[in-house]
């Protein structure tokens, strides 16, 4: 078969089983639409700003485990997408990104919309090729595919000059599946012997931990981290990134830790005696001081990437590997042992733990005056009933959903947690919308995230894509003024949102509903309401509490025992 | 593992591709590490770079550093060489100016140092010197009053001991 560079590319694409790209067209990748016009099976979708094209392609990569798709023009085009590029890259989310190029005789010559493409993406990403032949650029997509999506994934940018797009000059396609890549090397399976150690090490645990993140999401190993979990009986927390990898509504589930985390999630960390870690990262968000890290825990650690292990916390043991394959055997070694397991030792250790539950460092002061964005949450999960694609923006409102929206499923909580980037909320939903058109997505932002990507309301009005977005209006960048209270004495510097559009009409400019939740009363109805329309996007602008803090909170530098806790938590409950 | 920063000799197989080297100093730069000095030739492969680079961080940085260098895609194999039996050689090319007084003592001084002179003018010498970094510098300092015109350095290269290769086995 003899196809151009633009056919080879798009060829290329169906047998790595693309559905959908996420795009926006100009001068270097014309030749490559004029081919896409042609295909029927790959469809694309127009976003309006490139940056939207890489956090809907990151939205629906989080949200079906498969690589998200970006076509985009040289210069601005790319320049556009390193935001959406870097927030891939830090949450290890596969992605490949296809960037026109100017042509090969200009490159290195300032041209008209040339940038240095894979000078600027290289250190936010994983890889990152310039193709410089025509006779390569199957291989390199192919390549790209295998580098994106095996070991840790991530984002893979192909840079490709436009002459080598060029419909006029054809040559020979074939797509080899099976090439070897030399100089890449994932290592999938640890060895029997470390396996079997550790699970001794696990079952002689007197007051253990499970701690889990988001490569329990990537490696789709939830079912087995469940089952490990039931049959120790141990207590499991998860990390922003890993919510929903075990089910929120467990019992042994003591919800997130870290900065934002629960008090007996915290607590358990700092007094357990041996840890086991499942594809996380230790970030400095989750572990607070690391001087002060689970100081009586011998830890265990299981993730696919080496360079993980000890990088912020030495561990004493690490399992590295397919997170799935090693808590297969984890769970067929700890079934021998279990009948070590001291369960005396156990017991009391849940009472330890129930007893800091009682603590309930979730309760908040309760309104009938102003609506309290915790509630909010609370009625989405309830209407919803906890089985919605929710995705967020950064800031309060993103807290508060990990706190207050309990996830049972993994792969349904999209949100930017390594980059922490305001404006992925709206444009992730579009793609997480995409891969599941029959479920209910919604995206939970604040009045001041949503208009750094608001454009892709237009997007959405575009591909009908009946997204609910929930906007926790409190006037204010809340997390910032959050800051500026505890640590700033209260100098609010440039964290009030002035000038604030009517949303419920800006919503509707484009197309779509408006909605304005002012009373606490009316709160779940009207949101019952939005909820309902099947076909329709509906903006709610829901106005909230504006002083309200997110609790509890470790301040920087400090230990997970030394939580700040809500004015309005037990304090009665007796604490050693 | 200590804190102490220390000299690491590292040796990296690389990808003898466009961007390798931009891959492997930008690591560097983004992650706070410095290189000290750097070398970079083909090897008996002309697919494959080899790279000899030198750099002080603490044996807990370097560990984090190799596993770094092992995850970009382009790095076939890395290797530290400072704990183990290896050899090292660095080059230096040396300008000086040699009025007729020093002439003597210059010719003495490339003696005792196995160096060799390999230009001349009226004014100066020109001196290449192969060895250790260590006899490198001696002899630089031991020109004394001698006013250096140019110095050039290849850094230091490094090989491993024994029978073993860092190299692939074809
Ligand atoms: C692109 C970007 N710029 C700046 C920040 C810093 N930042 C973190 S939270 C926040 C405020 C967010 O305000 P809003 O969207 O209203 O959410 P709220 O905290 O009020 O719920 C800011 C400015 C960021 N995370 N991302
Ligand atoms: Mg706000």
């Amino acid at each position: 078969m003899k196809l151009s560079g633009s056919e080879i590319i798009i060829e290329s694409l169906k047998k790595e089983g693309v559905d959908y790209i996420f795009g926006y067209p100009g001068g270097a990748v014309l030749h490559i639409y004029d081919a896409l016009f042609a295909a029927k099976d790959i469809k694309h979708v127009l976003v309006r700003h490139e940056q939207g094209a890489t956090h809907a392609a990151d939205g629906y990569a989080r949200a079906c485990n498969k690589p998200g798709i970006v076509l985009v023009t040289s210069g601005p085009g790319i320049t556009n997408c390193v935001t959406g590029i870097a927030t891939a890259h830090m949450d290890s989310i596969p992605m490949i990104v296809i960037s026109g190029q100017v042509s090969r005789h200009y490159v290195g010559s300032d041209a008209f919309q040339e940038a240095d493409a894979t000078g600027i993406t290289r250190p936010i990403c994983k890889h990152n090729f310039l193709i410089n032949d025509r006779e390569s650029i199957a291989e390199t997509f192919r390549k790209a595919f295998i580098i994106a999506t095996t070991g840790r994934p991530g984002p893979v940018i192909i840079d490709i000059p436009k002459d080598l797009t060029d419909p006029n000059i054809k040559i020979n396609f074939e797509y080899k599946k099976n090439i070897k890549i030399r100089s890449y090397k994932v290592k999938t399976n640890e060895c029997e012997d470390k396996i079997h150690d550790a699970a001794k090490l696990i079952c002689s645990a007197k007051k253990p931990m499970i701690y889990s993140g988001g490569g329990v999401v990537l490696s789709k190993a939830s079912a087995e981290l469940t089952k490990l979990t039931k049959l120790l009986n141990f207590p499991i927390t998860n990390t922003l990134m890993g919510l929903g990898a075990y089910p929120s509504s467990d019992s042994q589930f003591l919800g997130m830790l870290g900065m934002h985390g629960t008090y007996e999630a915290n607590m358990a960390m700092h007094n357990c005696d041996v840890l086991l870690a499942v594809g996380a990262r230790f970030d400095d968000r989750v572990t607070g001081d690391t001087k002060q890290f689970c100081p009586k825990a011998k830890i265990i650690h299981i993730d696919i990437d080496p360079s993980s292990i000890s990088k912020i916390i030495e561990v004493d043991h690490s399992l590295i590997g397919d997170t799935k394959k090693i808590l297969k055997k984890l769970i067929s070694y700890t079934t021998n042992y279990k009948n070590n397991i001291d369960t005396v030792a156990i017991d009391k250790w849940w009472k330890k733990i129930n007893s800091w539950q009682k603590k309930k460092c979730l309760s908040y002061a309760k309104s009938n005056k102003v609506i309290k964005p915790q509630a909010v949450i609370e009625s989405l999960h309830k209407i919803s009933k906890g089985k919605s694609f929710v995705t967020s923006d950064v800031g309060q409102h993103q807290m508060w959903v990990a706190q207050y929206y309990k996830f049972d499923k993994p792969n349904r909580w999209i949100n930017s947690g390594g980059l922490g980037t305001m404006g992925f909320g709206l444009p992730a939903a579009i793609g997480a919308q995409l891969a599941f058109p029959k479920e209910q997505v919604i995206c939970v932002t604040g009045e001041a995230s949503i208009l750094m990507c608001i454009q892709e309301l237009s997007t959405c009005l575009q591909y009908g894509l009946p997204i609910k977005v929930i906007n926790l209006n409190n006037r204010y960048m809340g997390m910032v003024r959050q800051w500026q209270e505890f640590f700033y004495e209260g100098r609010y510097a440039m964290s009030y949102m002035d000038a604030i559009p009517d949303f419920a009409k800006l919503a509707e400019s484009f197309g779509h509903i408006g909605m304005v939740i002012d009373n606490p009363e009316n709160l779940e109805k009207d949101l019952t309401k939005a909820l309902s329309y099947k076909n329709r996007l509906v903006f709610v602008d829901v106005i909230t509490d504006q002083t309200e803090n997110v609790y509890p909170m470790i301040v920087n530098g400090k230990g997970h025992h030394e939580m700040h806790l809500a004015p309005s938590a037990n304090e009665d409950i007796e604490l050693a | 593992m200590t804190t102490i920063d220390k000299r690491h000799i590292i040796s990296i197989l690389v990808e003898n591709e466009f961007g390798s080297l931009s891959r492997i100093a930008g690591l560097f730069s983004a992650r706070g590490y410095n290189i000290h000095c750097l070398s970079v030739a083909p090897t008996s492969d002309d697919s494959i770079s080899r790279m000899t680079l030198v750099t002080y961080c603490s044996d807990a940085k370097s560990s984090q550093l190799m596993k770094q260098l092992d995850k970009l895609v382009d790095v076939i194999n890395v290797k530290d060489l400072t704990d183990e039996t290896h050899i090292e050689r660095e080059m230096l090319l040396l300008k000086v100016k040699s009025t007729l007084k020093q002439r003597d003592e210059l010719k003495r001084l490339t003696d005792i140092f196995r160096a060799r002179i390999i230009d001349v003018t009226d004014t100066t010498y020109t001196i290449e010197l192969t060895g250790p970094t260590e006899k490198i510098l001696a002899f630089i300092d031991s020109l004394g009053k001698i006013k250096i015109i140019e110095q050039v350095r290849s850094g230091a290269l490094g090989i491993s001991r024994g029978s073993e290769s860092l190299e692939i086995k074809k």
